[in-house]
């Protein structure tokens, strides 16, 4: 069998296309000029997941199929609810009519919406599906979500924490053709001029960028503080709305390009020793280690 | 002020690829990379493999997953291009490319730490005497970062940098499977802190269990200046 030679594209930011965005100077807006007494008619969309609780410290599973996630304490990505939160916020600002949660995986995942509804959430959408979702299939999920809903913004956490991808967001600004603003910071909405002024933390500090609604937004850490949910919401949520889809119904097939061969453990680090003075510490490092 | 719009970016690859018909796409897993690789990956309908930190094939590739407490081999079975992003610290810098800059693997790194550890910016300075004389960068943990007392950009862990320095110095910094994400690959971790259970002991070559406000003086009196 002959092997079909590899050519590889490289892409890397020091490359010669530099654009000036002309939107860039736009600065902040004062959201007390622009929120005029009008009846908001905006809808955000957010993106929530049911993970591995973060507390939880996983377990590979012996046939290195993957990671136990049976009887292990679930929860909603901390990203994604920073994502919910944000767009309560906006919500409660008097900018959003209307915020709508999506959670797609197996029926589980009603649980995670029905935290998310207690949060504050409106509506709850839940795509049912067993088989693995990757971050391209549930990005084909939203956007056809989206042709249903018309959202003037969709906000989703960065990251999950279970597979650590960051894809799913860019993939759905993507196939929208939706500018992004991804690891936002801040965000400002302005919908008399329908933008959203983002500031994103990037490599080498914060960037702060302009954006033409609709408009796909993820968010990181520092963007806000999520609730938590009261009782009485908890109560409330209970009779919330939650609709049900299969990816069928969304005319999108589930299948992946990409197969898991086996999942292991990290290589470990060796026990260490404890040194009982900066004398001792000093000397180890120059004389055992050779670092100093 | 200059910038790329990512945009404009996903597109030129997806029509770059169009017309090259590359088997793969590469590119960093830094703030640049990730905004742009899965964009431009959807606009081409495949997966991207992100923050890849080994390659055992043109198909076939390792990547942490669950804050690196997992590795996860994946094997792409997609069209072209497979498209990945790559974690610097994981491949060896060329030895041929002759630059005057030190290569991050030979940074040393000092971080800290719950604001409660540091209790003020004020006290960062100390920190940042002893780097400049150990010729180290500064790093920090979340919790600094929220304190306020240092930028983002100097964020350490799971969502933040990934570092693999030479030598790791940890003061006052607990060990949080977040943090430790980001640091599981430096050659030697030193952990200084007051509380002996802290989980970054378990993690450590080193351990000193003091108070990082007497420990540093006392490192900044007696360690050797960096050459």
């Amino acid at each position: 069998m002959s092997v079909p030679p590899l050519t590889i594209l490289s892409i890397s930011e020091g490359s010669s296309l530099i654009l000036l965005l002309p939107s860039q100077s736009a600065g902040y807006i004062d959201p007390g000029e622009s929120t005029a007494k009008k009846t908001p008619t905006m809808k955000i969309l957010v993106a929530i997941k049911r993970v591995v609780d973060y507390a939880v410290k996983i377990r590979v599973k012996s046939d290195k199929s993957g990671v136990e996630t049976l009887n292990v304490k679930m929860s909603m990505n901390p990203f994604c609810e920073i994502a919910l939160e944000e767009a309560l916020r906006i919500k409660q600002s008097g900018l959003a009519s209307e915020v709508v949660a999506v959670s797609m995986g197996p029926s589980q995942c009603v649980d995670t919406l029905r935290t998310g509804l207690a949060m504050g959430a409106d509506r709850g959408i839940h795509v049912e599906s067993t088989a693995a979702l990757y971050p391209l299939t549930v990005a084909k999920l939203l956007k056809a979500l989206v042709d249903v809903e018309k959202p003037g913004v969709i906000i989703l956490g960065k990251q999950a924490i279970d597979d650590d991808c960051n894809q799913t967001g860019q993939m759905v600004a993507g196939l929208l053709g939706w500018p992004q603003g991804t690891f936002a910071s801040k965000v400002l909405l302005d919908t008399e001029k329908q933008v959203a002024t983002v500031e994103r933390e990037v490599d080498d500090g914060l960037e702060t960028l302009c954006l033409d609604l609709p408009a796909v937004i993820t968010t990181d850490l520092r963007l806000n503080q999520p609730r938590y949910a009261t009782l009485p919401n908890i109560m409330k949520a209970k009779s919330k709305v939650i609709k049900k889809y299969t990816p069928q119904e969304l005319n999108v097939e589930v299948k992946s390009d990409i197969e898991i061969v086996e999942v292991t453990e990290p290589p470990k680090r060796k026990a260490g020793v404890i040194v009982s003075s900066v004398d001792e510490l000093i000397d180890k490092l120059r004389n055992e280690a050779h670092v100093i | 002020m200059f910038i790329y719009q990512l945009e404009t970016w996903a597109r030129l690859v997806q029509l770059v690829q169009q017309k090259g018909e590359y088997s793969h796409i590469i590119t960093a897993s830094n703030s640049f990379g990730k905004n742009i690789l899965p964009r431009a990956a959807a606009l081409l309908d495949v997966s991207p493999i992100t923050d890849v930190i080994a390659i055992s094939s043109s198909n076939q590739f390792v990547r942490p997953i669950y804050a690196g407490n997992a590795l996860c081999t994946v094997r792409y079975s997609g069209s072209n291009p497979c498209m990945l992003s790559v974690r610097s610290t994981s491949f060896a810098v060329s030895v041929d490319s002759k630059s005057n800059e030190a290569p991050i693997s030979q940074v040393d790194l000092s971080t800290f730490d719950e604001g409660r550890a540091l209790k003020s910016a004020e006290n960062f300075k100390m920190i940042e005497k002893l780097a400049e004389k150990l010729g180290a960068a500064v790093g920090a943990t979340r919790a600094a970062v929220d304190a306020g007392f240092v930028p983002n950009d100097l964020q350490v862990g799971q969502t933040g940098k990934i570092v693999a320095p030479k030598l790791y110095m940890a003061f006052g910094v607990s060990g949080a499977i977040q943090h430790l994400a980001g640091i599981r690959d430096s050659k030697v971790i030193v952990a200084v802190n007051k509380d002996a259970d802290a989980p970054i002991f378990q993690v450590a070559d080193y351990g000193l269990v003091g108070d990082l406000f007497e420990v540093i003086p006392e490192l900044l009196e007696k360690l050797p200046e960096k050459k």
